[in-house]
């Protein structure tokens, strides 16, 4: 079931799809809850030769890893939150609010903490030079954006709704639409980088990447829910997305069986 | 245990370089300046071959053991020391941060860099400790068998310390998962 290499392109999707599902079989027949993604996931080539094969140390976490690096106005400008702006035209595609709250696992808020994502535009291209991916550049769209969550532990940005694109995982490999995050917590520990999706994508059961969280109701909490109460008239849809940090890695199998 | 489940990661992906990096992220303190050192290193992954997409976060406290509360990393003063920096690695997996020897943090600690692995087909971002060439008395170190044990140990060169993270394999870098209550 290995691959022979990374990055080949070998495999065809019924191929990489078979390996997704002898893994969400075997997960299922052990009937115990897995929350977080898997480092080793071989259907994501790229993961085989990065993944680390020891388990990884348990430790108790003490001295600065107690804290977090703190970010304030002096490092992030309002402005920065809206990726429609960045330049003179209007950005091609849906215009979009995603909004939600970054908690901890108690639900206590994040604070004026630091939020950033970066996402492909409307067509699903990347500004990215390693993204040759035939799809228009949108001059209007970089597609990168920053915030603070305020004092509830809210961040919202608004932007344009990403398009699928494809990659060379396996031969026609698509990623399902996201747009990555990269959030802090209160404590080092807490620090997260992750993707949001959104509902309903049909590329959801192709995808390694999001596949790679075997636990079918730890991906969805990938998954943002459109909101009506979000949504703005005669300007933009909307979507709510929340994040619990919790910065453990801590997988109930061994533990709980 | 708490109470609501946690946000799932995934990978930083290829397309990172644009967005995360910034000007200046990888100099704590400007290089050359008054008790300045590199903190540099390669990554590598299973076949020994350098990851040149691979970003580390370096979390540290000051010379003093001082833990920084103050803002200022992404915009930086060339001034303030606020402990945390972001740098990529180039295309033969090296790293480099300008920073400063950390303090202990509570007397008698060890004083080591947090650090954050992140890189393509790197499905969640991973977590050490560097600690200070030389060190011995620590609870961590001590509860690991001695070849794992050098991995988290730093190593002088001329301009400050090196510290060389090997995702899998030979001399795989002992990552951590931090117990919460």
């Amino acid at each position: 079931m290995r691959a022979p290499s990374s990055d080949a392109a070998a495999a065809t999707q019924a191929e990489v799809s078979a390996e997704i599902a002898t893994i969400a079989e075997q997960y299922a027949d052990r009937g115990s809850a897995e929350d977080r993604v898997r480092l080793d996931y071989p259907p994501y080539r790229s993961s085989i030769l990065r993944h680390p094969t020891k388990d990884l140390h348990q430790v108790d976490p003490e001295g600065i890893e107690l804290w977090s690096p703190a970010f304030g106005h002096s490092d992030v400008d309002p402005l920065e939150a809206d990726l429609t702006i960045q330049h003179a035209g209007e950005p091609v595609g849906e215009r979009m609010v995603v909004t939600g709250r970054v908690v901890d696992g108690d639900g206590r808020p994040v604070r004026h903490q630091l939020v950033e994502v970066w996402q492909a535009n409307a067509g699903g291209r990347y500004i990215h030079q390693r993204d040759q991916h035939p799809a228009a550049i949108d001059p209007s769209f970089t597609g990168v954006g920053r915030c603070l969550t305020d004092g509830d532990g809210t961040y919202r940005f608004t932007t344009i709704k990403p398009g699928p694109y494809p990659w060379k995982n396996h031969r026609n490999a698509w990623r399902p639409a996201h747009i990555h995050f990269s959030v802090f917590g209160t404590e080092f520990t807490q620090r997260l980088v992750t993707q949001m999706y959104f509902p309903g994508d049909p590329l959801f059961a192709l995808d390694p990447i999001y596949q790679s969280i075997v636990d079918p109701a730890a991906r969805e909490r990938l998954v943002a829910t459109y909101d009506h109460d979000v949504t703005q008239p005669e300007w933009c849809t909307g979507y709510r997305w929340d994040i619990v940090l919790t910065g453990s890695r801590r997988t109930p199998m061994e533990e709980d069986q | 245990m708490t109470g609501l489940s946690s946000t799932p990661g995934q990978t930083v992906g290829p397309f990172f370089g644009y967005a995360l990096p910034y000007d200046g992220d990888s100099a704590l303190v400007p290089p050359g300046s008054a008790g300045a050192i590199r903190l540099s290193g390669r990554v590598l992954d299973g076949a020994g071959d350098p990851v040149p997409d691979a970003l580390l976060e370096l979390w540290q406290a000051d010379g003093e053991g001082v833990v920084s509360r103050e803002t200022g990393s992404l915009r930086r003063d060339g001034f303030t020391f606020t402990g945390w920096g972001r740098a990529s690695t180039d295309n033969e997996g090296r790293y480099c941060f300008s920073t400063l020897t950390p303090g202990a943090t509570v007397p008698g600690a060890a004083p080591y860099f947090a650090l954050t692995v992140f890189a393509r087909g790197l499905l969640d971002r991973l977590q050490t400790r560097a600690y200070l060439p030389g060190t011995q008395d620590d609870r961590l170190l001590a509860s690991l068998p001695e070849d794992r044990r050098a991995t988290l140990l730093a190593r002088a060169d001329r301009h400050g310390l090196v510290f060389d993270i090997r995702l899998q394999g030979e001399g795989e870098t002992v990552f951590l998962d931090h117990r919460r209550d």
